[in-house]
């Protein structure tokens, strides 16, 4: 495994302690990695017992599971032990918006993952029971970081025994150079965005063939184009399809005008359409 | 087609078009004089408009069988421009008047290049941001304005009034005092303005083809030509009505070109006059827009207008009109419809149309001062009383106490006070509405900037899917609308709102516009996930909201549009119809596909009379408690006159889904490598499903690859995809399982 070997998660006594350790646990033997457990506080004997009872529960796991604590600032210390312990994924959780069936990153884990030096899994539904993921959605933007997300993705997909992996190329509304006013213009844009596809379609196979065939097996790929505003429409898509994980890269560091204007995955992480992995 | 080929099928339709362009004349000549006369402007103004507006956007608009002159709804404004100009002018009488007519013409062509702009801004769509009842709200309020001023000339009773609304109170006044006039010449008069309105009132009623050869307006203009010519030729006397109530002041042709009047820009810095300017753009943008579509459903050809070509036309058009002395021009929904009637079938008919009335004027100048106003005028009531007819209110009720509550605000608001306002009050009492409706604010802050619109051509059915989330009205209709309008309308395309909480009637009225438009056009719009939405009317377009989880249960007994789709289906094949959800789902937990997931409930059942074969919404869910997954599926069921072996097929990535449950192997069928290839089969009996697989049956499920079948035994269960489907899809499942039970 090249993209996962070390998995970390920042832990507190909330009501979804158990969930959240055992999601990692379970992901981090699947992947067969080393998994740290930040937590941020003080240390007392009875939390200690807490997490070891839960760790016991994996018996052929346990010793690859380390816990780390640390006080201060939850968002530095978390940072820092990345750095630190050299962490190739980083978990969150995510905050469900009430009554609503919406999540979305709260103000810490929001931080957090703007300044993380790893890749991150964003969970919005933690279980003590194992819910299998089944279909994957992958981004297959055209940037350089792209193939290595979809190297990630199999993998990941691999070693969790998902089913189906679908690469979604979003095209921004501005490639298509003709706007539709009439019959004639949309006939035009039509025939367009056919080409454009199937460009896409090509790039896209490319960029599998350099996934190896070992990833690949018993996994169905499909891949699916669509027009729309970038970074949105991967997640309403994802949504719609009832995808167990999304995929995407990470964006390139934020500038002030970033600030500003959304970015692609802000999109996503305002309003988080299932869980979310992020790659480095 | 090639060059030459247009070419060759213009000239062959001109013929038509010409006489299209003639017809339409007949109307737009009375109209136009009417409508200038009511404006406060010189009755040629009126033709000077049409001739402007059918040349320019026949040469350079962007729509196909449109017609544009003088427009009804902007008879208020103009008229109440001037009035307030020439009190601004400090000028008495008729030349008060004149003086505010020119700085009106000022107005029109800044309104005029505000129009450019908005075409070459392409904003045509801007329209799209009013709410459906607003707009009927303000529709009906011109049509009363337009009512209320002209029904005292038609009865011979010349009044002016400083509102809107005086005129219309003392409507009743003006009745009565009209049985006691004194002076025969203002009975007769009124005599010409009631006979004038009983023709426009009652042309359409008689239905006979040498009448009908000549429009309604024209008949009351060559009826008062003949009538003024009876008296002075055979009865050798005056005409009796009253000389104030003669059209007064149309010059012959070599004078309207040496007095062509000279725009007054002198007010430009004042804020009266950009209201105006705004008042003018307004309406012009929305008359024209709604015209253009209203127009488009019209078509034979179903073509669709380039909107911002067209309103950068209108707006080149209005400039010119306004140097040459003429008021806004717009498209007109009336004309334009009987210019369809008679055959147009492009641009050249709104041209002849303008050549026409150049011509009458050219030849019949002299003549048209022999019209009564009371007649003009009768046209116009009886055009402000189409606007503004009672039923558009009861219709406004029926989609929904709320659309009522919109247009009556609207409507008071225009009025009493004035267009703009009556527009600001209906988006605002639309957006109290809604709040009231959902209680929070909250779910339109968050989302109104977000994009919330997905569209895709879906790989393996070809078919466009367009999914709509959070909440979806005259707000944000625009990205709706703009995803829509990049769907051929030949294609097959689902609007799935079930993500989607709230659902105006703006956005319910434009969708059934789009499906009508598919229909005609070959393709199908359907649409779905409204099922579980809240409405207060049975009425199509009325409002939907999502219903709170528990009161899912009590069904509220109006059916949306599918249900009555789906119900349309079950009386075609005569079968039973339940809207009702059934609790009992024993008959579906051994099918492979259940044997993870947990059922809620079914609804929506259509099944035969002896329940053997039915097709049902089923709402089940995977996993527990948080990681608890709600999914709404539309199934087949048949029951089998034979022995089964369990088993399931589906095509490699049809489902999302895979499962590996225990006793299910997978099964190669070694004679058919190519069926084996693409699909997955799972079951226990391995040797009886191969012997099951003919090759007929294999051939068959290559070729109608979208569907998942399972056996239980006993029973087919089959299905699309995880999602509700189209009331298409469902009569596609059907002829599926008629013809697979039929192989096996």
């Amino acid at each position: 495994m090249t993209h996962f070997r070390t998995i970390l998660t920042g832990i507190a006594f909330s009501p979804n302690l158990k969930a959240n350790v055992f999601e990692t646990l379970r992901l981090g033997s699947l992947l067969k990695a080393k998994v740290i457990l930040v937590h941020v506080g003080e240390k007392s004997v009875e939390k200690e017992q807490k997490i070891a009872d839960y760790c016991n529960e994996f018996p052929g796991f346990k010793d690859q599971v380390s816990v780390v604590w640390k006080s201060g600032d939850p968002v530095d210390v978390i940072i820092n032990a990345c750095d630190e312990y050299k962490a190739d994924l980083l978990i969150l959780g995510a905050a469900k918006r009430e009554k609503l069936m919406k999540f979305y990153l709260g103000a810490v884990a929001k931080k957090i993952a703007k300044q993380a030096p790893c890749s991150l899994l964003l969970f919005i539904k933690p279980s003590i029971e194992r819910v299998p993921c089944r279909h994957i959605v992958v981004n297959g933007l055209k940037h350089p970081k792209t193939n290595n997300t979809i190297q990630a993705s199999f993998e990941f997909a691999h070693a969790v025994g998902s089913s189906k992996i679908t690469i979604v190329e979003e095209i921004s509304q501005n490639e298509v150079s003709i706007k539709v006013d009439d019959d004639k213009s949309l006939e035009k844009s039509t025939l367009l965005k056919e080409q454009i596809l199937e460009r896409e379609n090509s790039r896209i196979t490319t960029l599998l063939n350099n996934v190896d065939d070992t990833l690949k097996k018993d996994i169905t790929i499909k891949s699916q184009g669509i027009f729309g505003t970038r970074g949105y429409s991967i997640g309403h898509y994802a949504k719609v399809q009832r995808a167990d994980l999304l995929v995407m890269n990470k964006p390139a560091k934020s500038t002030f005008l970033d600030k500003i204007f959304p970015q692609d995955i802000d999109y996503i992480l305002s309003e988080l359409p299932t869980d979310v992995l992020i790659i480095h | 087609m090639t060059e030459a080929s247009h070419i060759k099928s213009f000239f062959s339709a001109l013929p038509k078009n010409i006489f299209a362009g003639f017809v339409v004349s007949l109307i737009a000549l009375p109209l136009g004089i009417g409508l200038a006369l009511a404006s406060e402007v010189p009755p040629i103004a009126g033709i000077i408009t049409a001739v402007v507006g059918g040349t320019l956007v026949a040469v350079m608009g962007g729509s196909n069988v449109t017609i544009t002159g003088p427009g009804n709804s902007l008879v208020g404004v103009a008229a109440g421009a001037v009035l307030l100009f020439s009190e601004q002018s400090g000028l008495e009488g008729t030349e008060g008047i004149y003086q505010g007519y020119l700085i009106l013409l000022a107005a029109i062509i800044c309104s005029g290049i505000l129009m450019l702009i908005l075409g070459f801004l392409r904003l045509g769509k801007l329209a799209n941001y009013f709410p459906s009842s607003a707009i009927q709200g303000m529709l009906a309020a011109i049509g009363l304005i337009i009512l209320g001023k002209q029904f005292h000339i038609m009865m011979g009773n010349r009044i002016s009034r400083n509102s809107n609304l005086s005129y219309l109170t003392e409507i009743p006044q003006t009745v009565i005092n009209s049985f006691s006039y004194t002076d025969q010449r203002l009975m007769f008069a009124m005599f010409a303005g009631v006979i004038s309105l009983t023709i426009m009132a009652g042309y359409a009623k008689i239905r006979n083809k040498y009448l009908q050869l000549v429009p309604a307006p024209m008949w009351i203009v060559i009826l008062a030509i003949a009538f003024s010519y009876y008296y002075e030729l055979i009865l050798e006397v005056p005409n009796p009505i009253h000389q104030g109530y003669m059209i007064s002041g149309i010059p012959e042709v070599s004078e309207i070109i040496s007095t062509i009047p000279h725009p007054d820009f002198s007010k430009i810095n004042s804020m009266s006059f950009w209201v105006i300017v705004l008042s003018l753009t307004l309406i012009a943008s929305i008359e024209s827009l709604l015209s253009i579509k209203a127009v488009d459903k019209l078509d034979p050809k179903k073509r669709r207008s380039n909107v911002n070509k067209d309103i950068k036309a209108i707006g080149f058009a209005n400039i010119v009109s306004g140097f040459l002395g003429g008021i806004n021009v717009v498209t007109v929904i009336a004309r334009s419809s009987v210019n369809v009637n008679n055959g147009a079938t492009n641009r050249s008919a709104n041209f002849f149309h303008a050549a026409f009335l150049v011509i009458f004027v050219v030849v019949f100048s002299t003549e048209l001062i022999r019209i009564p106003l009371p007649a003009l005028m009768a046209i116009l009531v009886y055009t402000g009383w189409k606007l503004a007819h009672p039923s558009k209110i009861i219709d406004a009720f029926k989609i929904g106490k709320e659309q009522g509550f919109i247009f009556l605000t609207t409507l008071i608001v225009t009025i009493s006070i004035g267009l703009i306002e009556g527009i600001v009050a209906g988006i605002i009492a639309t957006s109290i509405v809604h709040l009231f409706l959902n209680k929070s604010l909250a779910p339109f802050f968050r989302n109104i900037l977000k994009p919330n619109v997905l569209m895709f051509k879906e790989r393996d059915t070809d078919n466009y899917y367009v999914s709509v989330k959070n909440f979806c009205t005259f707000l944000n209709y625009t990205k709706l609308k703009r995803k829509l309008d990049a769907i051929p309308e030949t294609e097959e395309a689902i609007i799935d709102f079930s993500m989607c909480d709230f659902v105006d009637h703006t956005v319910m009225e434009n969708m059934a516009d789009y499906k009508e438009i598919f229909r005609k056009k070959g393709g199908n719009l359907e649409i779905i996930g409204l099922d579980l939405h809240d409405t207060d009317s049975k009425h199509p377009f009325a409002l939907r909201k999502i219903l709170p989880v528990k009161r899912v249960l009590e069904s509220t007994g109006v059916l949306t549009n599918r249900q009555e789709l789906i119900k349309t289906i079950a009386k075609e094949l005569d079968y039973n119809y339940t809207v009702r959800k059934k609790t009992e789902t024993a008959y579906l937990e051994d099918f492979i596909y259940f044997k993870t997931k947990n059922i809620n409930h079914t609804y929506n059942e259509i099944s035969k009379k002896n329940g053997i074969l039915k097709v049902i919404d089923v709402e089940f869910y995977e996993g527990e408690f948080i990681a608890k997954e709600v999914v709404r599926s539309t199934m087949l069921y048949t029951e089998l006159d034979k022995k089964l072996p369990t088993f399931s097929i589906h095509r490699e990535g049809l489902l999302e889904i895979m499962y590996h449950y225990a006793g299910f192997k997978d099964i190669k069928i070694e004679k058919e490598p190519a069926f084996s290839k693409k699909f997955y089969i799972k079951g226990e009996n391995e040797l009886a499903i191969q012997n099951l697989i003919t090759p007929e049956l294999a051939q068959f499920l290559l070729e109608n690859s979208n569907f998942h079948i399972e056996s239980n035994g006993s029973a087919l269960l089959i299905f699309t995809k995880e999602r509700l489907a189209g009331v298409n899809e469902i009569r596609k499942m059907k002829e599926f399982t008629n013809e697979f039970t039929k192989l096996l």
